[in-house]
């Protein structure tokens, strides 16, 4: 974590701000990470800016990851959240603009997306690398990319219903969606917490045959 | 860098991936006279379980469409019931071929969530480790790269010294390829005796076997005609794909986590970013090849500049603390008791620290909600984004080109599918 690319990120995340005070909802600075909430109407159109604009140059489409929420006991969004799912995009800027020197500039944009539609625009029409990451968040939690050229399951199969990812999906115990298949224990009947491991008992010292 | 056609023995030019529809091949509507191939999941030289659906048009391909997800076991889910420390047991069978690597990209992002710095002789021992890894994982990709085009030769000479490499995990944690030893904290135990004395031999070894494998593939005409000018791609192509690592540095741009946002010290040794000029088969190689040289480099300075003292934070809320204390002092038996049964409570908040992998830029994304397990973990695989490129340099290529290509882009079924 170069100290040198902390604050550049911050600049061009108040620069977007000032660009664009409409789309950005508020920018988070934690442990030298800059996070940005976007509105999701807009999203497109602040990586297209990110990408385009000589001064930012966040052309490196890192990833994007869908995240959760939902706390499954109270039917509410944890840490107080107004929505369910974020999807987040993480960009970065690798050159200089002036200098052409190589930096490390890495920005990561937030979109709420709330439970009763979740749908984003997609932004495979500035990233193509957004393509399969898109594809894995819709697979996994369910979030629909509007846009999208081919927004199928990816990891699980083409027939498989539910989005493993989300909270209130169960890990274990739900019924195995193959012919023939049966339902599958529990993790609370197979996992039983233990203490008494420790770090003694490495091998490899008795090796020894070093010439 | 620019590239000059003129100075190269091999005539390549530098052309992108969009080249292909420039010389006229069209994708739709789909032609009477093609035809449609598929290829995998279970074939020797998809490196896994990857299916791919070619439409040919003679010997052309067309059209390329990888369906994966064969081996999906929903690690990720996995993660959200382990507490921090079970979890990195689940992060080696990621990407199976560079366990360590995975281990240290998870074990920073749950260091950034604790706020902790660990003892330099940790750290110095991360990177080496980090860079055992690293010329282990490159010599599986030269062994089945080689022996996909052909050259069975190499493969026997790439295993045999991986294994010295393994031997060298093995030593330090008792196990080949799925180690664990890099945690949150530190290591799980510091270098058993003689381990830096049979880490040494194998350094001064490496630079004759790099030679070995060159000699048997570099001016091999069979071998350069199958690479030279195939699975071509721009580096404005790879950023706009999300394609990082050697097949980034090929195509000549040369970022590398380890120098551009060091991690673990990285700055501290002297070494080279190799990168290549036109983005194709055989520069891939040749980058992956060189990276294993600076790889050894880093190792030998490790070894001669490696610090002495603890190998894990005195922060009794994060590491155990040392076996002897257990007899003596209540509260250690109590920080060791609670730290197996609780774990580790990060505050709540998110965290992503880029790695260097052998495939390219590696990270994980934690979100913690203050318990003593991930509320999301996710990581940035780096073989799922770069097979993103897949299906663009096939396109226009012939058929025996795909594994080449595959080859080239080092993928791990593993990772890309989680």
């Amino acid at each position: 974590m170069s100290d040198a690319a902390k604050p550049g990120a911050l600049t061009d995340a108040e620069r977007l701000q000032a660009l664009m005070p409409q789309a950005v909802i508020s920018i988070d600075v934690s442990a030298g990470d800059v996070r940005v909430m976007v509105r999701r109407e807009s999203i497109v159109d602040v990586a297209r800016l990110l990408h385009d604009d000589p001064e930012f140059l966040y052309t490196f489409f890192s990833e994007c990851l869908g995240v959760d929420y939902l706390d499954v006991h109270t039917g509410a969004s944890i840490q107080g959240k107004a929505h369910r799912f974020e999807v987040v995009y993480n960009l970065c800027s690798l050159q200089d603009p002036a200098s052409g020197a190589l930096r490390n500039r890495r920005l990561f944009l937030k979109v709420p997306v709330p439970a009763a539609d979740p749908e984003v625009p997609s932004v495979t029409s500035v990233f193509r690398g957004a393509e399969f990451p898109e594809r894995e968040v819709y697979d996994l939690l369910g979030i629909r990319f509007s846009g999208h050229p081919d927004l199928r399951r990816i990891l699980m199969s083409d027939d498989w219903s539910g989005h493993p990812l989300r909270k209130d999906y169960p890990l274990g115990g739900e019924r195995v969606q193959f012919p023939g298949g049966t339902t599958g224990p529990s993790v609370g009947e197979c996992v039983v917490q233990h203490a008494g491991e420790s770090f003694t008992g490495r091998t490899g010292s008795v090796l020894g045959d070093v010439e | 860098m620019p590239a000059n056609p003129a100075t190269d023995p091999a005539g390549r030019t530098l052309v992108g991936m969009a080249s292909a529809n420039a010389q006229g091949i069209t994708l739709d509507p789909i032609d009477e006279t093609t035809m449609v191939v598929n290829m995998g999941p279970q074939h020797p030289s998809t490196h896994g379980v990857l299916r791919l659906v070619m439409e040919l048009d003679g010997e052309t391909i067309v059209r390329c469409t990888p369906h994966i997800g064969y081996v999906h076991t929903g690690i990720e889910k996995t993660g959200e019931y382990q507490t921090y420390m079970k979890a990195v047991t689940i992060t080696d069978r990621m990407d199976y071929l560079s366990a360590h690597i995975n281990n240290l990209a998870y074990t920073l992002a749950v260091e950034k969530l604790l706020g902790i710095e660990i003892p330099p002789r940790a750290q110095a021992l991360r990177v080496m480790l980090s860079e055992i890894q690293r010329i282990a994982s490159h010599l599986v990709w030269l062994a089945t790269h080689a022996l996909d085009i052909g050259a069975m030769t190499a493969y026997f000479y790439a295993f045999r010294d991986r294994e010295k490499l393994l031997d060298l995990t093995e030593m330090m944690s008792g196990v080949r390829l799925m180690p664990s030893w890099i945690v949150p904290g530190g290591l799980r135990g510091d270098a058993p005796d003689g381990w830096f004395e049979r880490c040494a031999a194998v350094v001064d070894e490496l630079p004759m076997r790099f030679r070995e494998y060159e000699t048997l593939l570099d001016q091999n005409p069979i071998w350069r005609e199958r690479t030279q000018g195939v699975g071509c791609i721009t580096v404005d192509e790879c950023l706009n794909l999300g394609v990082s690592g050697p097949t980034l540095r090929a195509s000549g741009m040369a970022y590398d986590v380890r120098k551009v946002a060091p991690y673990s010290g990285f700055e501290r040794y002297d070494f080279h970013v190799p990168v290549g000029t036109f983005g194709d088969v055989y520069d891939r190689y040749r980058v992956r090849l060189a990276e294993m040289r600076q790889s050894r480099e880093i190792l030998k300075q490790a070894i001669e500049t490696m610090p002495d003292g603890p190998v894990r934070v005195g922060d009794r809320k994060v590491a155990p603390p040392p076996r002897q204390e257990l007899e003596t002092a209540m509260e250690a038996v109590i920080h060791h008791f609670k730290l197996w049964t609780e774990g580790i409570r990060p505050p709540a908040g998110e965290a992503y620290v880029p790695v260097e992998s052998p495939k390219g830029e590696i990270g994980f994304y934690l979100v913690s909600d203050g318990s003593n397990k991930p509320w999301r973990m996710h990581e940035r695989p780096p073989s799922f984004m770069n097979l993103q490129a897949l299906p663009g340099l096939c396109q226009g290529r012939l058929i025996a080109d795909v594994v080449a290509i595959i080859g080239s882009i080092d993928i791990v079924l593993g990772e890309i599918d989680r």
